[in-house]
């Protein structure tokens, strides 16, 4: 299987605090890669370098054909073919959901508009909400905002999708609307990154997961191992108060 | 007589800018006493009070200032009210900014959140005394920033009587050009003395938000 | 009360009244088009230029937020010619008046970048979206819609302090109104009069800014109850 992205000493300062201190990590095109770790470990951090949304000062980072960290790059390309979603949603507020959807094939692609209609209705069914087409954000649950977060990332149809804690804003009986479009992207072959405190989840969709501690990836594996047979104090002192 | 702008000019316009602040002071003071009892009215007293209100700020909000001067200073006196330019400059920045300070701090009376009223009102206070101890400390709390913001405004504007002849600030500059004709020289001068007397007080005005925000924020 | 009002000899100026209406919505959109440009690109020069850059932008916004237009007024008219540079009562009027208006939306720009979160900015990004188009699609309507209040209540008092510029003579109403005072003497007619006009213009603006804001935030919330008819609505339509 080919490599989708590969991260390589990856080192981040804030300041002079140092928040990524050397991150190593390859990920197989197909594979679906949770990160897991307390607050403050650097896994949000490592997903925003890996768009170019953070800058950082050490390390390489290559993805979908593009090398960051290696002089200026067209930030520009590598983000249409890197998917992200955030915590917060981040829909547009002043856009309907179709709007949402087509903005940035329409003013990046230069999608024709007697396409659009086929884009939004293509990625809403794929987060089970064409009913909300002409809805706006406001108007929306939590979860429906996560969803059409995600079908507007699938507009651009990119290689890897990035999950920044998408479920960590929302209502506990919101989030498995969320978790069960993800799974299902995850079963399309949709090489995707999740930062998330799911556990449960990552163990049952990860094929990998990847715990991190202090700024370095501390352990990783295949997920049953990873959450079955901890290698570290560090990690089973994180995982078992979450499994219990 | 051409004489050269120096150290008399500043001296002349110095004392211009007394008047420019007394005219302030007496504005605010007048502006500040109506515009609170008109604020008040506005907000919390009965439809036959609270309508005229609305209409008079709507209407002096919808008028030059220089008008308001101007129907003071040469209107009036057709109904046997001869006003000196000072008493007229004061009348028409009252009228001015008791309309502007109403606005202001209605809009700061009810931003203070209806279910303080209704906290209040379960514990037994009387309508003034929930204004009194619970509502009118909250939103003088609010209105610190944007009533200094308006001091600002009240300064600026005491120039706008320099066209009816009350010797403030700008009309001394007027009349120091006139002797100097070294327009850019006096004016310039005039210019930095509002700013040294207005430049701290937007300071403060901006300081005081901030904290409000700050405040509000960590509640 | 002895005096008796007469308007007929102000109104029978109807022709200079008009004329200086027609000349004061003249100065005032000028000094709006020209002003709110000006507000623009200092609001953005302070946002995200460099250092020189911002601070000069701080200083021009400091200086002509803290001094009297009246001053700005007569600065430009009678003291830059003994710069070289002469204006004439209109050109410096729409000038001061601009630069004014420039100083005081340039603050009220930049409130409006400010409210407007660094996340939405990002997920544009996220998107492949440039800044410059992140600003045009993501953060333009919503900032100019928070901001929306403010930048018309200042130019309400923008439109206004266009009376002001009488007094350098610059052409506008309530130059003409001081004409046919001191040929009438009916000073209380002519400035009631006046009043009235203004008024009229300052209702005509506050109704175009409403149809510029209708237009420009075209739907976008509107109160629960009519959301919840129009919900009703589309339901009842695709049964």
């Amino acid at each position: 299987m080919s490599t989708a992205l590969h991260i390589e000493g990856l080192k981040k300062y804030f300041g002079a605090h140092e928040v990524l201190k050397g991150v190593d990590l390859e990920v197989a095109s197909g594979d679906v890669i949770a990160v897991i770790g307390r607050s403050g470990s650097g896994k949000s951090t490592m997903l925003r370098c890996i768009n170019g949304l953070e800058p950082f000062q050490q390390g390489r980072i290559r993805i979908a054909g593009h090398v960051l960290g290696e002089g200026p790059q067209n930030l520009r390309v590598l983000r249409t073919e890197v998917g992200m979603v955030f915590q917060s949603y981040n829909l547009f507020p002043h856009l309907t959901v179709a709007e949402n959807i087509t903005l940035a094939p329409r003013v990046v692609r230069k999608l024709p508009r007697a396409r659009h209609d086929e884009l939004v209705d293509k990625v809403l069914s794929r987060v089970g909400l064409l009913d909300k087409k002409h809805a706006y954000p406001d108007e929306l649950s939590g979860g429906q905002q996560q969803r059409v977060a995600i079908a507007r990332s699938l507009a651009m149809e990119p290689r890897v999708m990035l999950f920044d804690e998408v479920t960590s804003a929302l209502d506990p009986e919101l989030t498995g609307e969320v978790l069960k479009a993800i799974q299902e992207l995850a079963e399309t072959g949709m090489t995707m990154v999740l930062v998330t405190h799911e556990m449960g989840f990552a163990r049952q969709v990860a094929t990998k997961t990847v715990f991190m501690h202090h700024g370095r990836v501390w352990e990783s594996g295949p997920s049953e191992e990873i959450f079955g047979n901890p290698q570290t104090d560090e990690l089973r002192a994180f995982i078992e108060p979450n499994l219990k | 007589m051409i004489q050269d702008f120096g150290t008399d000019g500043v001296i002349f316009l110095a004392r211009g800018l007394m008047w420019t602040l007394g005219l302030s002071v007496a504005t605010f003071l007048c502006g500040g006493i109506l515009g609170l009892i008109f604020a008040l009215g506005r907000s919390l007293g009965p439809r036959w009070i609270r309508l005229p209100i609305a209409t008079y700020i709507e209407l002096v909000q919808a008028t030059p200032l220089l008008i308001v001067v101007f129907l003071s200073f040469y209107g009036l006196p057709f109904f046997g009210l001869y006003l000196p330019p000072l008493a007229a400059a004061s009348l028409a920045l009252t009228l001015y900014a008791t309309a502007f300070l109403a606005d202001i701090w209605r809009g700061c009376i009810e931003a203070v959140p209806r279910t303080q009223w209704e906290a209040s009102e379960a514990l037994g206070l009387s309508g003034p005394e929930t204004l009194r101890h619970v509502i009118m400390p909250q939103a003088i709390r609010i209105s610190l920033g944007p009533t200094v913001g308006f001091m600002v405004q009240i300064v600026k504007n005491t120039s706008v009587t320099a066209l009816i002849g009350f010797v403030e600030l700008t009309r001394a500059g007027q009349l120091l050009n006139n002797q100097t004709f070294q327009p850019f020289h006096v004016f310039i001068t005039v210019a930095l003395m509002y700013f040294a007397i207005c430049y701290p007080m937007s300071l403060w005005s901006e300081k005081l938000k901030e904290k409000r925000n700050v405040d509000s924020t960590a509640h | 009360m002895a005096y008796e009002m007469n308007f007929q000899p102000v109104l029978s100026r109807a022709p200079e009244l008009i004329e200086g209406t027609i000349a004061t919505i003249e100065l005032s959109a000028k000094s709006i088009v020209v002003g709110l440009a000006v507000g623009l690109v200092v609001a953005l020069g302070r946002h995200d230029g460099p250092r020189a850059v911002r601070t000069l932008a701080t200083v021009y916004i400091e200086m002509f937020r803290n001094t009297p237009l009246l001053v700005q007024l007569f600065l430009l008219f009678f003291g830059l010619p003994f710069l070289g540079l002469r204006l004439s009562a209109d050109e410096a009027a729409v000038i001061a008046i601009s630069l004014n208006l420039g100083a005081y939306s340039a603050e009220i720009f930049r409130a409006g970048l400010a409210a407007i979160s660094k996340t939405q900015v990002e997920a544009a990004l996220a998107l492949g979206l440039s800044k410059l188009q992140a600003m045009r699609h993501v953060v333009l309507i919503p900032a100019l819609k928070v901001i929306y209040p403010a930048l018309t209540g200042q130019l309400t008092l923008t439109v206004l302090g266009t009376s002001i510029a009488s007094a350098i003579s610059a052409s506008e109403l309530t130059l003409a109104g001081a004409r046919i005072e001191s040929s009438t003497f009916r000073s209380l007619e002519t400035f009631l009069v006046l009043a009235a006009i203004y008024i009229a213009i300052t209702i005509a603006f506050r109704i175009l800014y409403a149809l510029v804001g209708r237009l420009l935030f075209r739907r976008k919330v509107p109160p629960p109850s009519m959301r919840a008819a129009s919900a009703f609505d589309k339901k009842e339509a695709r049964a």
